[in-house]
């Protein structure tokens, strides 16, 4: 019995992890015409401009880095500010309450916060800057701040919480106010739960695909500021797939898909190397 | 007694018979005085995708006929043409829309059949609040590359201009791009939407916007702008004088099954093209 129960497991994982090495597999096969022709790296430098034979993703990388860094620089403040205040400052019912809140934003689907997007912030945006259109790097990346903050206070107040109690009541009878037990005691002990957090939040911000194709403007220019419209990897393949199978638009596809697993892979990478460097701390 | 009671129906079954053959001609006449009620019996269902202009003729004839025919059920995605052609072509769904003709290689490829059931204009659109009222070929063309980038130049206010545009897929912009801007260039700081519906709302939104719409779609909350000194309406498309104008086509691969034969025969009745003429196309009869 135990011996099913196990075979059973070993197949569940070995299926989920031959998946996501398949995927792999297969994107580099369909695009391996792009890397025997040796236009791969160059697909890495040029802009996009199917009219004149150019098919680069440059703007696209570009667009995906600074709509998903910028998020992180709204939503990382925020979110820290938020768990010291649910697990350090607030009273219990308003720290609860904050809590359900926080869990229930997570589930909010993002063509929900897309499209309120479009009719709060993006005008508000236009107004304020009187420049451009409101449907920008900045805009999308204020949305994306509020859809990725969840997974970060959710990781810090965790991390935050798993500081050991002894440490934190030495503080209280050593007299330290709760700043002192805050940066002496707690951010020194879960620096290592909030780096994570960090970089999965970033990771939802790369991959996310609805606000950034509703809110962000989709130009396929390189961005100069935070108020020019862009567009990232995922927007763009999915303006893209409805080009024709065997063009050459839809072939370089793959070159995005590559480089967004690529992207994906080093976060995993470094999450992994954070959770194993725990592992050996005492 | 048997023969009796046999006499005593006799009367009744020859009014039965009667009044049968009396209604028979009857029905037939109701049959055939609403295109709706050919559907009568039909069961199954019909997937539609591709061409945005279209969705709201889609929209309006897929109630219609869910609405008196319950079993005949009808769903409606868009897409662009691009995806239209493309998944009918694939065997996806059963009429795939296209606002553009759809290229020789396409139909040799998909062996597609085409229905052509109107015609629609590309308007240029911008915000009611605009004074911009009328722009030459020249002035489009160099506000799409990106020559023309404040509205002062054009005596509007002094705003840098924002254009809007549609995806690759869209046959919309393929008309547009062909037949107002000669395949000249689209500047790539253009902000990109899915749809002739998200274009309305985007310039309905941005006063200074510049976009382009099928003229089935301008409403109130677009400004059509006048191309060489012509308005895109609806009279405008019909008698030819406003030159962005493209077919409406519905296509299938191969002959179509019984049930989407029906749908676009529908669209072919005096009643299928009065609805469309009131959707802002023209149409074909």
């Amino acid at each position: 019995m135990e011996r099913t129960i196990e075979r059973l497991l070993f197949f569940a994982a070995i299926t989920s992890a031959g998946l996501t090495l398949l995927i792999f597999i297969f994107m580099v096969i369909l695009g391996l015409p792009l890397i025997g022709e040796g236009r791969f790296f160059s697909l890495l430098t040029t802009p996009w401009s199917p009219s004149h034979d150019l098919f680069g993703i440059y703007p696209m990388i570009i667009g995906t880095l600074s709509i998903a860094f910028l998020a992180m620089r709204f939503s990382v403040p925020l979110s820290m500010g938020c768990s010291v205040l649910v697990t350090l400052y607030a009273d219990s019912t308003l720290s609860r309450f904050l809590s359900g809140l926080i869990r229930l934003m997570t589930g909010i689907p993002t063509v929900i916060y897309g499209f309120t997007g479009i009719f709060l912030i993006v005008p508000f945006i236009r107004q304020i800057f009187q420049n451009g259109s409101g449907m920008c790097i900045l805009s999308a990346s204020l949305l994306l701040a509020v859809l990725i903050a969840p997974t970060m206070i959710l990781f810090f107040t965790d991390s935050f919480n798993r500081v050991p109690a002894a440490y934190t009541l030495a503080v209280d009878a050593l007299g330290g106010t709760r700043a002192q037990k805050l940066f002496y005691v707690i951010l020194p002990h879960s620096i290592r739960g909030i780096l994570s957090g960090m970089v999965l939040a970033l990771g939802r911000a790369m991959g996310d695909t609805l606000i950034a194709l509703m809110i962000a403007g989709n130009a396929v220019a390189v961005p100069t500021s935070v108020l020019d419209s862009a567009r990232t990897l995922t927007a763009h393949i999915a303006l893209v797939i409805a080009a024709d199978f065997d063009s050459i638009e839809f072939r370089t596809l793959f070159a995005c898909g590559i480089v967004l697993y690529g992207f994906t892979t080093l976060l995993i990478l470094i999450i992994r190397g954070l959770s194993t460097e725990k592992e050996e701390v005492p | 007694m048997k023969k009796s009671r046999h006499q005593i129906w006799q009367p009744v079954l020859i009014t039965l018979i009667y009044t049968g053959i009396l209604l028979i001609p009857v029905t037939l006449f109701a049959d055939t005085a609403t295109p709706l009620s050919t559907f009568k019996g039909m069961a199954g269902t019909i997937k539609i995708a591709g061409g945005t202009a279209h969705i709201p003729v889609m929209k309006e004839a897929a109630q219609r006929i869910m609405k008196t025919n319950p079993d005949f059920r009808i769903t409606i995605a868009g897409g662009g043409s691009g995806v239209g052609i493309k998944q009918v072509g694939e065997g996806l769904v059963d009429i795939g829309n296209s606002g553009r003709t759809p290229t020789d290689e396409e139909i040799a490829k998909y062996g597609l059949k085409l229905f052509k059931w109107a015609v629609d204009g590309v308007g240029i659109v911008v915000n009611p609040e605009n004074p911009v009222k009328k722009l030459n070929r020249q002035q489009v063309k160099d506000i799409f590359a990106g020559k023309i980038t404040n509205w002062k130049a054009l005596s509007g206010p002094d705003r840098p201009i924002n254009v809007y545009t549609r995806d690759e897929s869209s046959g919309t912009r393929s008309v547009f791009w062909k037949k107002a801007l000669e395949k000249g260039d689209i500047i790539g700081s253009a902000n990109f939407v899915v749809s002739n519906g998200a274009m309305k709302t985007a310039i309905a939104n941005d006063p200074y916007a510049i976009g382009y719409v099928s003229v089935g779609h301008i409403d109130k909350s677009v400004s059509p702008v006048a191309f060489d000194g012509v308005i895109p309406t609806f009279e405008t498309v019909k008698n030819g004088t406003y030159p962005i104008a493209r077919g409406i086509y519905s296509n299938t691969k191969g002959e179509p099954g019984p049930l989407t034969r029906q749908f676009i025969d529908y669209l072919f009745t005096p009643e299928g093209q009065a609805m469309i003429a009131q959707k802002g196309f023209v149409p074909v009869r």
